[in-house]
């Protein structure tokens, strides 16, 4: 992967990549140094903004969770996914069911996030193990049933699960240490929601972290070859089928990871909340974004939190009601998901990186 | 007995609009190899639009008509402005297309007419026979259901069989390039094949409809079990869908009259894994294998 940033000696490099060459050598020490960055970013936007922006941002955190663990999936994989809303769902529930209403004698946060991501990622080494023998249409036909079925399944099982109503899961309270933490630094308290957004953005870095490890190196080099190109894989000694299931583990363990988030967040895990909009949500935040990019998934899941109600409000403006206008967000989606398709199929990410491409190449 | 006499006979109806559902999605995935998922949400746009008739005051039947007419038109424009510039392209793009189709669609009919629940009247009586003293859950209206999928299915085959029209939409779908070359407008033939295909989907999401109640997302269920009877079916098959979406209906039926009706979406599920690890070409489909 290093070779990439070398140019041929003939023509005299730009300015602009001898400027970042001080940038570390090893993927691992580059990864770690911009998630330490974006940390630092995390932590001023949390301490500047209002609780109301705190609890869009902690929103924000699950989705792009989820959606990393589905980029890697579909973009990187080539295996599309309709069901990550469900497996979104199991790690919900798994939250719920452990830490339970009020939280008593539960067990510590991170092992109950852990437990969930785990349930999850078992999930899906089973949905994996049926979805590594389909494609295209056939999978997304196979994963859209799952996403259909699964709140049936609260339903169904009511008295662990809670039926129509769900399971109330007991907000964490705000660990002594960390509140210590940010009193020594800022001086003063942290609220709940604040800390949520904190807890939320704390495991997203560490899930791009670890899935931007994965895709710089063997994992991710051999899950591309099985997309591009079945047979050159298969003839280069890929087993196709285990490569594929361990894509969907490592994803569906996104998944489990965003449902727990999700589950502390919201303090509830309710079949409504898990519909196949929320699915077809995190599809379009990984697409608009741009298929295989985390920067894309990051991207798209903003989109996912802060168009819906900028696009409310013109719609209000524009004389529509209330349940009218709460509509017109799924409308856009669905409509930009068109557009992007049909225009710039690479995403957001995708677009920017040609434009920064001709930028570079264009003589000054 | 009576309950499984019951059960068997809401089946059958269920199974009739299954099989016209499915029916839709194999007219297009012959012509087009994509499976359309905005299916269910272009029948149910046509559906409000003959809701929104009939509660003007007009009878069933120019609702009947409006929808099945702007089905056609819906499916033309779909196919000639959208579609077209995925077709042949990779899968997954024409994949993500139709859920984006299927996600405006829902949100568009949701502004336009309002989510809430609204009754959708049904053409026929909605009460059972009563056979022996004993009513049974055949009514007026399910005939009704059956009759109309069985016309449909009728006259689609008549249109492949027996007529020019249908030969040359056979051939743009068999061979693009060698019935370009013998003249076939291809283009065209294929707007018409996504035009036909949804007026059976509209129809579809009518007859479901008739006596129940109508929001945005009610067919989103139907997709499922829809598409579940066509890899049942094969996908490739009419035959083979509508066959498939019997099946399905009676299946369902009885996971729904014997388990609880929340599971039968989870039964549909388990029924397209095990069809498509099984038997992965369906049940009545002519090529011998099939990459799934």
């Amino acid at each position: 992967m290093v070779q990439q940033t070398e140019r041929p000696a003939a023509r005299p490099a730009p300015p602009l990549t001898r400027r970042l060459r001080w940038r570390p050598r090893s993927t691992l020490a580059r990864h770690g140094l911009a998630v330490l960055l974006a940390l630092v970013a995390v932590v001023v936007v949390v301490e500047t903004t209002s609780p109301f922006r705190n609890s869009q941002l902690a929103t924000m955190s699950y989705y792009a969770i989820a959606a990393a663990g589905l980029t890697v999936l579909t973009g990187l994989n080539g295996q599309i996914s309709l069901g990550h809303g469900a497996l979104m769902a199991v790690g919900a529930y798994t939250t719920g069911l452990l830490l339970g209403p009020d939280g008593e004698g539960a067990p510590p946060l991170p092992l109950v996030m852990l437990a969930a991501a785990a349930v999850t990622a078992l999930v899906g080494a089973v949905v994996g193990a049926a979805a590594a023998r389909l494609h295209g249409p056939y999978l997304a036909g196979a994963t859209l049933a799952l996403a259909v079925a699964v709140p049936g399944l609260a339903i169904y099982f009511d008295h662990p699960l809670g039926g129509e109503q769900g399971l109330r899961i007991a907000s964490p309270d705000v660990p002594d240490w960390f509140d210590a933490a940010i009193w020594f630094l800022f001086a003063h308290e942290t609220p709940g929601a604040k800390y949520l957004a904190y807890l939320g953005w704390g495991t997203l870095l560490l899930v791009l972290l670890l899935l931007a490890n994965l895709m710089a190196g063997r994992v991710g080099r051999v899950w591309r070859a099985v997309r591009d190109d079945e047979v050159a894989a298969e003839l280069a000694g890929i087993r196709l089928g285990r490569v594929r299931v361990l894509a969907f583990v490592v994803s569906a363990a996104c998944a489990g990871l965003a449902g727990a988030v999700l589950g502390v967040v919201v303090r509830l895990a309710a079949p409504s909340g898990f519909t196949i909009v929320l699915s077809l949500g995190l599809l379009t935040a990984v697409v608009v974004g741009g298929l295989g990019s985390l920067t894309g998934a990051l991207l798209g899941s903003a989109l996912l939190v802060f168009l819906p109600p900028a696009v409310t409000n013109l719609g209000i403006g524009a004389g529509l009601d209330g349940t009218q206008a709460a509509q017109l967000a799924p409308f856009v989606y669905g409509v930009v998901l068109v557009l992007v398709m049909l225009l710039a199929p690479s995403g957001a990410v995708g677009v920017l990186k040609t434009v920064w491409g001709r930028r570079r190449r264009s003589p000054r | 007995m009576q309950q499984f006499l019951n059960v068997t006979l809401t089946g059958i109806g269920q199974g009739a609009v299954y099989a016209a559902f499915a029916l839709a999605l194999v007219l297009i995935w012959r012509s087009t190899r994509i499976v359309n998922f905005a299916q269910g949400a272009m029948g149910m746009f046509t559906t409000y639009l003959a809701l929104t008739l009939i509660e003007a005051g007009q009878s069933y039947w120019v609702g009947l008509v409006v929808a099945l007419s702007s089905g056609l038109v819906l499916g033309a424009a779909v196919e000639r402005l959208v579609i077209r510039r995925v077709e042949g392209g990779p899968e997954l793009n024409a994949v993500i297309v139709t859920l984006g189709l299927f996600v405006a669609l829902q949100a568009l009919a949701a502004i336009l007419f309002g989510s809430t629940f609204r009754s959708f009247p049904a053409p026929f009586d909605l009460r059972g026979f009563t056979v022996g003293g004993v009513n049974i859950a055949l009514t007026p209206n399910s005939i009704y259901v059956i009759g109309a999928v069985l016309v449909v299915m009728l006259a689609l085959v008549a249109l492949f069989r027996f007529t020019d029209l249908g030969l040359k939409m056979r051939a743009a779908a068999f061979n693009q390039e060698v019935s370009r070359l013998l003249g076939v407008p291809v283009g065209r033939m294929l707007t018409l094949g996504w035009a036909l295909a949804a007026v059976v989907g509209s129809l579809a999401g009518l007859l479901i409809a008739g006596g129940n109640l109508v929001f945005p997302a009610y067919m989103d269920a139907v997709i499922v079990y829809g598409f579940v009877a066509a890899v049942l079916g094969g996908l490739d098959s009419p035959g083979g869908a509508v066959v498939g979406g019997l099946t399905i209906g009676l299946l369902l039926s009885y996971v729904s009259g014997y388990l609880g009706s929340e599971l039968v979406a989870l039964a549909a599920l388990a029924i397209l894994v095990a069809v498509l690890l099984v038997r992965p070409q369906g049940l009545f489909a002519r090529t011998a294998a099939r990459r799934v």
